[in-house]
């Protein structure tokens, strides 16, 4: 970890009016809530679908995606990453700085307002709200590594990584069931369900595996992108 | 009188030079142009094959299903394909619709933003005007090769399979229409989003999460206002105005009289409000970008 670097992506990150349009998933995902919090029907389900659907499945991966490659992609894109790779720092350092401003507004910005949300959809009963948060916890912290990763690997980190998070989740997620396997959205609902009473999340995979392909993935994240960035040639766009 | 202890030995030589006699070619020209670049630089033709792997891809994704649908209704003898022709761009293929536009948009404008190549452009007799006309030209084209082309593929299928050429030349028609909408509301969209950032990856970014939230976000409102419970027509429909995608989807739906079977709009009042959504998005889309390149 090195200050100056966290200190300088955060400014990326969310100067000028950056984190004003960042802060558009949280405050529709709240506002949903608000309206629904007052409509009749099956709680439960609602809350699901809000919490489940709309948030673990859509908001927080592609918000996960706009920070994670955010935090490097950009800057490798626009080339001044090479005014921070001149400077006597270990690359791992820089990957873990940046991948830390990435964890942590992905948790400000998406897990906070999922535990918000479901606190007023559903209240605090059975740990539903409680066992969101903490799978969109963990679910948005491996995204952001995997984003990042993507971001040193490709130039085109944004679209791969929709195509991941859309194509492969959403879509053969749904049809094929062994997607699901590979899927962090999976893993983050597997968490949950753990933290949530029995009964109120449903999952695809055993908390046995998913923490471990949680950490394999993370870890292997931030090793691969300190590799990449050890040895990074600048392309010029074409 | 003082002498200049040498003369000046410099010459002017004749090399020639004449000015340009040949046709001035234009306004129109130049614009026509730019149109044709952008509707290549769209596809990545005539860029380096890294250009050309995404736009491609898509197109391919686009093609291959209606590809697999009509073999399996050839082989099968059937009497009707396996999708209609406005669901295989509402339903399969809109995804890939929706990242084709995500992606190639900001190749269209993000990158003269970047590169400051616009103002080298309005050196040229072209006008702030001609420029936004060509680019909105270009990718609306752009989209409109990705859509129709697929739903050829499935006409053309038909057609060699023998089924009955007044049914299927009729909802062929209607997806074209269904093709138009999409390619003008999501190239209004993605031009708008695409002009407003030099950064390609916030671009993609942003276009694609509205395109995508604002469908999610219809379709959980839809069910909180009890749309399941309703009628195809019921009120709740009024929240597919917030998505660019289920709004087209759901105004074909209704003019094409296919609404038993699939949802339509909310009621009268709501087919003229869908219908006017359609150019009230492309003309505001088309004012802004004009109000964008006014000051550059």
């Amino acid at each position: 970890m090195n200050l100056t670097v966290v200190r300088l992506t955060v400014r990326g990150l969310l100067g000028r009016r950056r984190g004003v349009l960042l802060l558009v998933v949280p405050l529709l995902l709240l506002l949903i809530a608000a309206v629904a919090g007052g409509s009749h029907g099956d709680k439960h389900e609602l809350a699901v679908r809000l919490l489940g659907t709309l948030g673990l499945g859509t908001l927080v991966p592609i918000l996960c995606l706009v920070v994670g490659t955010g935090v490097i992609a950009t800057e490798i894109d626009d080339g001044s990453i090479v005014y921070l790779l001149a400077k006597p720092l270990p690359r791992w350092q820089i990957v873990t700085s940046k991948l830390a401003v990435a964890v942590l507004t992905c948790w400000l910005f998406a897990a906070l307002p999922v535990l918000l949300a479901g606190l007023i959809v559903y209240g605090g009963g059975g740990g539903l709200a409680l066992g969101y948060f903490t799978g969109t916890l963990v679910a948005s912290a491996v995204y952001s590594a995997l984003f990042l990763l993507l971001g040193t690997v490709t130039r085109n980190a944004v679209v791969v990584g929709l195509a991941y998070a859309l194509v492969w989740e959403s879509l053969i997620g749904n049809f094929v069931s062994g997607a699901r396997t590979l899927s962090v959205q999976q893993w983050g609902l597997s968490v949950g369900r753990a933290v949530a009473a029995p009964g109120e999340i449903t999952a695809h995979l055993a908390l046995g595996a998913a923490v471990p392909l949680l950490l394999v993935v993370a870890l292997a994240s931030v090793l691969g992108a300190a590799h990449r960035l050890a040895g990074l040639t600048l392309a010029g766009e074409e | 009188m003082t002498t200049p202890p040498e003369a000046p030995s410099g010459v002017i030589h004749d090399i020639g030079y004449r000015g340009y006699r040949g046709p001035r070619l234009g306004r129109g020209y130049a614009t026509r142009s730019l149109f044709t670049q952008s509707l290549r630089a769209a596809f990545g033709l005539g860029r380096s094959a890294k250009s050309k792997v995404l736009p491609m891809l898509m197109l391919a994704a686009l093609l291959l299903p209606a590809g697999v649908v009509v073999a399996v209704a050839v082989l099968n003898q059937a009497d009707h394909l396996a999708t209609d022709y406005p669901q295989y761009l509402s339903g399969v293929g809109l995804l890939f619709i929706e990242i084709f536009t995500a992606a190639q948009a900001p190749v269209l404008l993000s990158r003269d933003l970047r590169f400051h190549t616009v103002p080298l452009y309005f050196s040229r007799p072209i006008t702030r005007g001609d420029y936004v006309r060509a680019k909105c030209a270009a990718m609306v084209c752009a989209l409109l090769v990705v859509t129709v082309l697929p739903l050829l593929v499935l006409f053309l299928g038909a057609v060699l399979a023998g089924l009955d050429l007044g049914h299927q030349s009729a909802h062929f028609a209607f997806g074209l229409l269904a093709a138009l909408l999409y390619s003008v509301v999501f190239a209004a969209v993605g031009l708008l989003l695409s002009a407003a950032t030099p950064r390609r990856g916030f671009g993609v970014a942003a276009i694609m999460g509205v395109l995508v939230v604002s469908q999610a976000v219809a379709k959980v409102l839809y069910e909180l206002a009890g749309g399941h419970y309703q009628a195809g027509d019921g009120a709740a429909a009024w929240v597919y105005l917030l998505s660019p995608a289920g709004l087209v989807d759901r105004l074909v739906n209704q003019v094409c009289g296919l609404t038993p079977e699939f949802l339509g709009t909310p009621g009268p009042l709501g087919t003229l409000a869908f219908a006017a959504a359609v150019p009230a998005i492309a003309a505001g889309a088309y004012g802004l970008l004009l109000r964008r390149y006014r000051k550059i």
